[in-house]
């Protein structure tokens, strides 16, 4: 039992985080991102890649992170410029092509089989129980530490100018801010905490494959953003750990339908999932903890 | 060397006539109500699927499953959008570009639930390929490029001659100078859905003839779906035709160099190359 506590713990914590990273585009810059399971497979596989090779652990993370970065910073500039209907196919597009390379270019991704054997911090060392709450720590201390930069971000000149530009892109340029780079910076930056994400994720599963990263990723998470409320870093956090409970919740759903095949019951829950979103999107579309709009 | 590239053209603009249909959907809805619609995509499964049972169950033959495929899905595209997304209209675009990928999600699982994830095909007969010269072609593509092309020759008809499609090009031009003109907007946005959501569902039915469908019929083709569209001119219905010809034929000739699973791929650096240097597509966002 608690060993499966545990890795809910974790797995809310990695949503955590894919949940903040996405706040920072969509909730402060106003810039939308369905690709994010993109950015969380880029930052996985550089990781992954890297570890296996000998690279310190931590120094993977923080390649994936940049990695994922720099692609984030690729699909804003072409992008910022129009409007926010074709960031949503774009990003959508980028992460189906991310996948597409991953089960494809097996020289360097081991294709659909994926990677696994992904070095994990003592994992040969600790016990698998102790493994897992080592990680938990890491994995919360990594979340703490990303909430606090990005609250500060918030309220930062640098927050002020993405929420000027959300409100208003027109205004914030006439006051002689540099609209592009400002957008291109917060999506690196939000990409970056998405890389974060996948790295920690491969190094607590051990493996990574293509098909982890499809886009129904990006609808829990959107989901989960949307239920805590867009633009507001507590309401991320709030949201994911939500989401991590109901998705685990849904899984005893099964026992109750037995008449079902696996594969409907795979879809009972996805329709759970998407049919709440459209819900708390009409009767709650600022979410549980609404964003304060200070004056 | 020269007969595969005629080859892989011939091929290219059987695949982009048959994306053709859900493109002019996907930019139709586009430039009426002004949002991205991801349930294109369920829409086309959809239809794939209401011309399955009709092919299959029904025994009917091709042309009377195309147009059930054809009804159902505008039916459930009609119901859906004002259910779920007209209401959220108010709430902004990115509310509801999310809205209609959440419901794209949903209506997907419920036609796993009804069906699972088994690859279906449908029953049809079958036909030993024409050939000329080293050119083969199919008598069931050429069928479906004429079903197709059907479909778009009776909505550009609709769009050019009937006061309802008046209306429509007019809500898409001007939103407001319509309104003035006492045009409905409510009716013309069921009636684009209703067009757009059949047509999705007919392309998803002819994307399924020569192979197999399952739930991810449509969500596979989405890509392919947005690159026709966006190259051609978000918004216009000419430009999908144009763009569809032209992402269906690019997707065939990478395959001079890329392995065939790229093909997706391609409609995503085809969008790219336009958002870069073309952003308002070949043919601009003129709606008609």
């Amino acid at each position: 039992m608690i060993a499966y506590l545990t890795a809910m713990a974790i797995s809310a914590g990695i949503y955590a985080l894919l949940a903040l990273g996405v706040n920072l585009t969509w909730g402060m810059a106003g810039m939308v991102n369905l690709g994010l399971a993109g950015f969380f497979a880029v930052g996985g596989y550089v990781s992954a890649m890297l570890t296996k090779a000998g690279v310190a652990i931590p120094l993977g993370i923080a390649a994936g992170a940049l990695a994922a970065a720099a692609t984030g910073a690729g699909v804003a500039l072409i992008t910022a410029r129009l409007r926010a209907d074709y960031l949503a196919i774009v990003t959508l597009g980028f992460s189906e092509s991310v996948r597409i390379a991953a089960a494809n270019e097996i020289w360097l991704t081991n294709g659909s089989d994926g990677i696994a054997g992904i070095p994990g911090p003592w994992r040969g060392t600790l016990p698998p129980q102790q493994f897992n709450l080592v990680f938990l720590i890491i994995v919360v201390a990594v979340l703490i530490v990303t909430f606090v930069l990005l609250q500060r971000l918030v309220h930062s000149p640098f927050g002020r100018v993405l929420r000027a530009i959300r409100d208003d892109e027109d205004v914030a340029g006439v006051a002689g801010k540099y609209v592009l780079a400002f957008k291109v910076k917060a999506f690196a930056v939000g990409a970056a905490v998405l890389g974060v994400a996948g790295a920690l994720y491969a190094h607590e599963t051990s493996f990574v494959a293509p098909d982890l990263f499809a886009p129904l990723l990006t609808l829990n998470i959107i989901l989960a953003l949307v239920a805590g409320g867009v633009g507001n870093n507590a309401g991320a956090v709030i949201g994911a750990v939500l989401i991590v409970v109901l998705l685990e919740g849904t899984r005893f759903i099964a026992p109750l339908l037995p008449f079902l095949a696996p594969a409907q019951i795979a879809a009972v829950r996805e329709l759970l999932v998407s049919g709440l979103l459209l819900v708390i999107l009409r009767v709650l579309p600022a979410g549980i903890v609404p964003e304060k709009i200070s004056t | 060397m020269l007969t595969d590239i005629v080859q892989l053209v011939l091929n290219g603009i059987m695949a982009g006539a048959i994306l053709a249909a859900p493109a002019i959907g996907f930019t139709a809805i586009y430039a009426v109500l002004r949002f991205p619609n991801f349930a294109v995509a369920s829409h086309a499964t959809i239809g794939a699927f209401a011309g399955y049972c009709a092919n299959v169950w029904l025994g009917l033959p091709l042309l009377p499953s195309a147009v059930v495929a054809f009804l159902v899905a505008g039916i459930v595209g009609v119901t859906s959008d004002s259910l779920v997304l007209r209401p959220l209209r108010s709430a902004g675009l990115i509310t509801t570009t999310i809205a209609s990928v959440a419901l794209t999600i949903a209506l997907e699982n419920l036609v796993r639930l009804g069906f699972g994830n088994a690859l279906r095909n449908y029953d049809l007969p079958i036909m030993r390929d024409w050939r000329f010269g080293g050119i083969r072609v199919g008598p069931q593509q050429l069928e479906d490029l004429a079903i197709s092309a059907a479909a778009v020759a009776a909505l550009f008809t609709f769009l050019a001659f009937t006061r309802l499609g008046k209306a429509m090009r007019a809500v898409a031009d001007n939103p407001t100078l319509a309104a003035i003109k006492g045009i409905d907007a409510d009716r013309i946005a069921r009636i684009v859905n209703f067009i757009a959501m059949g047509l999705a569902g007919l392309g998803g039915m002819l994307l399924g003839l020569d192979t197999s469908i399952d739930p991810l019929t449509g969500f596979r083709a989405i890509l392919a779906i947005f690159a026709a569209a966006v190259v051609g001119g978000l918004g216009s219905i000419p430009g999908a035709v144009v763009g569809a010809l032209t992402v269906g034929v690019a997707e065939e000739l990478s395959q001079l160099v890329l392995p065939s699973d790229y093909r997706t791929v391609v409609g995503f650096i085809a969008i790219l190359l336009v958002l870069s240097f073309r952003p308002r597509g070949i043919l601009g966002a003129r709606a008609y």
